[in-house]
């Protein structure tokens, strides 16, 4: 017998596939040219990517940096590149960048914004994060005064004594109960600091000052401009409206007709007209509805009515949170007894603001974008100041650069949030 | 028994329980919410009216009535500087209208176009689409815009180059259509004698489209043959508006831009502002619709066209009627609420100059008459009135479509 067998003993190795099946040519042929009108997409689509980035390239790097005005620019760039090249004029960036991002901030002090921007990202970091500690929470309860205080500057007594009215607030609200009840304890937590506020902090101030002048240079309302403006009216007015959009949404969902219609009232006004109109209002019109005299500065009115206008937006995001609870969270905080305001604060609301931060993140990048239209009534933010260099003599004529700066830097923030809800809402994603 | 308990109840009627007893609770907190609602709005109303009386302003809607004295270069109706200022009123709401329905539309056609692209197996189309809303949806409307402006009066030539023989551009469309950065013109047409009733012929034949279409319809019920519809109803479309028109002596005529003296003459013009204003807002919008879209076309889950599939029903019958029923549902409501965000954005024309009824009565009227109060009431008003008969048309639409579960 001979060791003759038809089975094969070794195997044989493995070929590589075949030179279309791998690598970028497989990957092409199955995602670019799979079909004859995906051939013909994709060679236009090639053709016109082509054509935009031949256009902006040479343009965005021909460039000159280093002139003072636009006809240096054009000097310059006719030098460098050749004559009759289209350069951008970067220059306008390098000067103004700082105006562009601050306004008239005085220079010697734009460390307080960047304080302040990153002291907020302190204050929001429990919010945003899981693992940070729960006590940063009491930092991000002062951080609006100390916000305030670093951005307008001036005595430091007067957000001490904003923070007194809370603080006495508060108090009435632990202390009061044992001797005038409940009832009597929540009156008198909301009656206190307003009286506070109105008729002893002024005095207690102006006392305050006179014995103790600490504070930090002051800065005017007209001084503030660029980004520092729209991320001070955006985030003002996200933070503001977020209670205001709770309120709003529980009202809307209460079963107590007159509270139900004012809430809906005011819900689907604010959601019907347009922001600038809002704006037009803060502008020409908030000043006639208060007491004669009385008048608060632009970003101020502005500040309100677009927290009016978030909050509006924020209620409707709530209530998508409070319908996206099942009924039985709310019968089980029934069953176990507790009352509305605990039923709402303990269970329904951590939940339902839980489901709603995606949301509330867009409505924030709507908003943040939106803070633009405040150029309209003539606060000099990006916009603003983008229609004001051009009216200086140096840089008369530039249009493209500083509009891309903007462009650019809107498009990080807002690009950065978008993301970054996305990822939220996959770790919220708890479900199946 | 309980005869005396409810006569002790009454009794024991305390003050207190018109907080701590449910049955009053609800009564309590309305009246206090009420009489809240009602100081608030006497003080502000009170303030108002003091500070009308120190300016010596009174409230009255009479200066609508009053010549206007400025120009709207963009308008549908009738206007000049001695119209009134409610007329200009008019044209500006005419105007926002106009520049929402066709941004809608073009944002319509984006949208969807980009939403399904988006989802395509070409790797660079959908990278495409994915650059173009991201870019879109992140940057303010605001500087679009402006942007889009800009490149409008950059990159057009000026009606000057029109002119004369060495004109280095030309008209489109055999002289018909003239774009310039100035805007674009195109023909206007005359309605002579006799028009009337080719207009008419053509909307007998709109309806008799409809009519054949549910017979066609009903027949394919009954018995099952598929008419090849879309041919006739393009002949019915077409044939006998055309056949009437000759018939009637072509009496219909267009009036073709010339250019005299520094610009255009005759035919419509349509502005760069408003041409500058529609592509913004539509692009912008079109990159939320188009993300809508996409949302929409993946909520419907693969069992569906698989199912349908499986049926024997072939690809196109499957996205028309399987697919598209069901993502619709889901793309409507978002949709709408773009036209809405659409139509209010349509505000921003302030910037580049188009006048639509925010510029008009809220802009040169309130300006004009110093009448702050009463233009930005019926300003927010109208838009208001948009908003809330486009929501009710909503709702119904909703209701109308939605899953009936048993």
């Amino acid at each position: 017998m001979t060791t003759q067998s038809y089975v094969r003993t070794e195997m044989l190795g493995e070929k590589p596939p075949p030179s279309s099946q791998v690598g970028i040519v497989k990957w092409a042929r199955e995602n670019l040219f799979s079909s004859v009108p995906n051939i013909i997409m994709s060679i236009l689509s090639i053709w016109a990517i082509y054509y935009i980035l031949s256009g902006i390239l040479p343009w965005i790097f021909q460039s000159s940096w280093n002139a003072t005005s636009l006809h240096g620019c054009r000097d310059s760039i006719a030098a460098t590149y050749g004559e009759g090249t289209e350069g951008a004029c970067w220059s306008v960036i390098r000067e103004r960048w700082q105006q562009l991002l601050f306004g008239f901030y005085p220079k010697e002090l734009y460390w307080r914004p960047v304080a302040a921007l990153i002291l907020l990202f302190v204050a929001i970091s429990p919010i945003l994060f899981t693992a940070v500690p729960r006590k940063v929470m009491l930092f991000s309860m002062v951080y609006p005064f100390l916000g305030f205080w670093l951005l307008w500057g001036g005595s430091i007594w007067l957000p001490l004594s904003a923070i007194a009215g809370f603080a006495i607030g508060y108090a009435a609200l632990i202390m009061l109960p044992k001797i005038i009840g409940n009832l009597g304890a929540t009156i008198a937590a909301g009656l206190l600091p307003i009286i506070y506020w109105l008729f002893v902090s002024g005095p207690v101030i102006s006392g305050l000052n006179g014995i103790a002048p600490i504070g930090i240079e002051g800065v005017d309302s007209d001084e503030m401009g660029g980004f520092m403006l729209s991320i001070i009216i955006g985030v003002s007015g996200i933070a503001l409206s977020l209670p205001i959009g709770i309120l709003l949404a529980l009202g809307r969902q209460s079963p107590l007709f007159i509270v139900k219609t004012i809430c809906v009232s005011f819900i689907e006004f604010i959601r019907g007209v347009p922001l600038i109109t809002l704006l037009f209002v803060a502008s020409v019109l908030l000043n006639y509805f208060l007491p004669p005299g009385t008048s608060f500065d632009l970003i101020l009115r502005v500040i309100i009515m677009v927290t009016f206008f978030a909050a509006a937006y924020m209620a409707e995001v709530i209530r998508g949170g409070l319908a996206a609870l099942p009924k039985g969270q709310y019968e089980a905080a029934d069953a176990l007894g507790l009352d509305y305001w605990k039923a709402t604060r303990l269970i329904i609301m951590p939940q339902a603001l839980k489901i709603s931060i995606p949301n509330i993140v867009s409505n924030f990048i709507g908003l943040f974008k939106d803070t633009t239209l405040v150029s309209i009534i003539g606060l000099l933010d990006p916009m603003g100041l983008a229609r004001a260099i051009p009216a200086d003599q140096n840089w008369n004529g530039i249009v493209w650069e500083i509009y891309a700066f903007i462009a650019v830097l809107f498009w990080i923030f807002t690009f950065g949030m978008s993301r970054y809800s996305m990822y939220l809402e996959r770790k919220l994603a708890t479900g199946h | 028994m309980s005869m005396a308990d409810h006569t002790s109840e009454k009794k024991a009627f305390r003050l207190s329980m018109l907080i701590y007893d449910t049955r009053y609770r609800s009564i309590t907190i309305q009246v206090i919410a009420l009489i809240a609602l009602v100081a608030v709005g006497a003080w502000l109303v009170s303030n108002t009216l003091s500070n009308l009386e120190a300016l010596d302003k009174e409230l009255g809607f009479g200066f609508l009535k009053e010549p206007s004295s400025y120009d709207i270069n963009q308008r549908l109706i009738e206007y000049d500087s001695r119209s009134s200022h409610g007329r200009a009123a008019i044209v500006g709401i005419l105007n926002t209208l106009l520049v929402a329905a066709m941004g809608c539309i073009l944002a319509t056609i984006l949208g969807v176009t980009a939403g399904v692209a988006r989802l395509s197996k070409n790797w660079i189309i959908s990278r495409l689409m994915t650059v173009y809303i991201e870019m879109f949806r992140n940057i303010p409307v605001l500087l679009w815009i402006v942007l889009i402006m800009a490149v409008y009066i950059e990159s057009l030539p000026v009606p000057r180059s029109f002119k004369g023989d060495n004109a280095t551009s030309s008209m489109l469309f055999g002289d018909a259509v003239a774009v310039t950065n100035r805007g674009i013109y195109f023909p206007k047409p005359l309605f002579n004698d006799g028009s009337m009733i080719v207009l008419a012929t053509f909307i007998l034949s709109l309806v008799g489209i409809w009519f054949f279409g549910r017979w066609a319809k009903k027949r394919q019920a009954a018995t099952g043959e598929i008419l090849p519809t879309g041919w006739i109803k393009t002949g019915i479309f077409f044939v006998p508006a055309i056949l009437m028109f000759f018939i009637m002596g072509q009496p219909i005529g267009l009036e073709y831009p010339v250019f005299k003296g520094f610009n255009f003459k005759g035919g419509y013009q349509m502005r760069n502002s408003l041409i500058a204003l529609w592509l913004a807002l539509s692009f912008y919008t079109g990159s939320f619709i188009a993300e809508a879209v996409r949302a929409g076309i993946q909520a419907v889950s693969k069992g569906q066209s698989e199912a349908a599939a499986a049926l024997g029903l072939r690809p196109k019958r499957i996205m028309s009627l399987v697919i598209l029923p069901q993502a619709l549902r889901v793309i409507i409501p978002p949709l709408i609420s773009q036209y809405l965000n659409l139509t209010k954005n349509s505000s921003l024309a302030i910037v580049v100059g188009y006048m639509d009824i925010t510029a008009t009565l809220g802009g040169i009227t309130l300006n004009q008459t110093g009448r702050e109060m009463e233009s930005l009431l019926l300003l927010m008003g109208m838009y208001l009135s948009i908003s809330i008969t486009v929501s009710i048309g909503m709702n119904w639409y909703n209701e109308s479509i939605k899953m009936r579960e048993r």
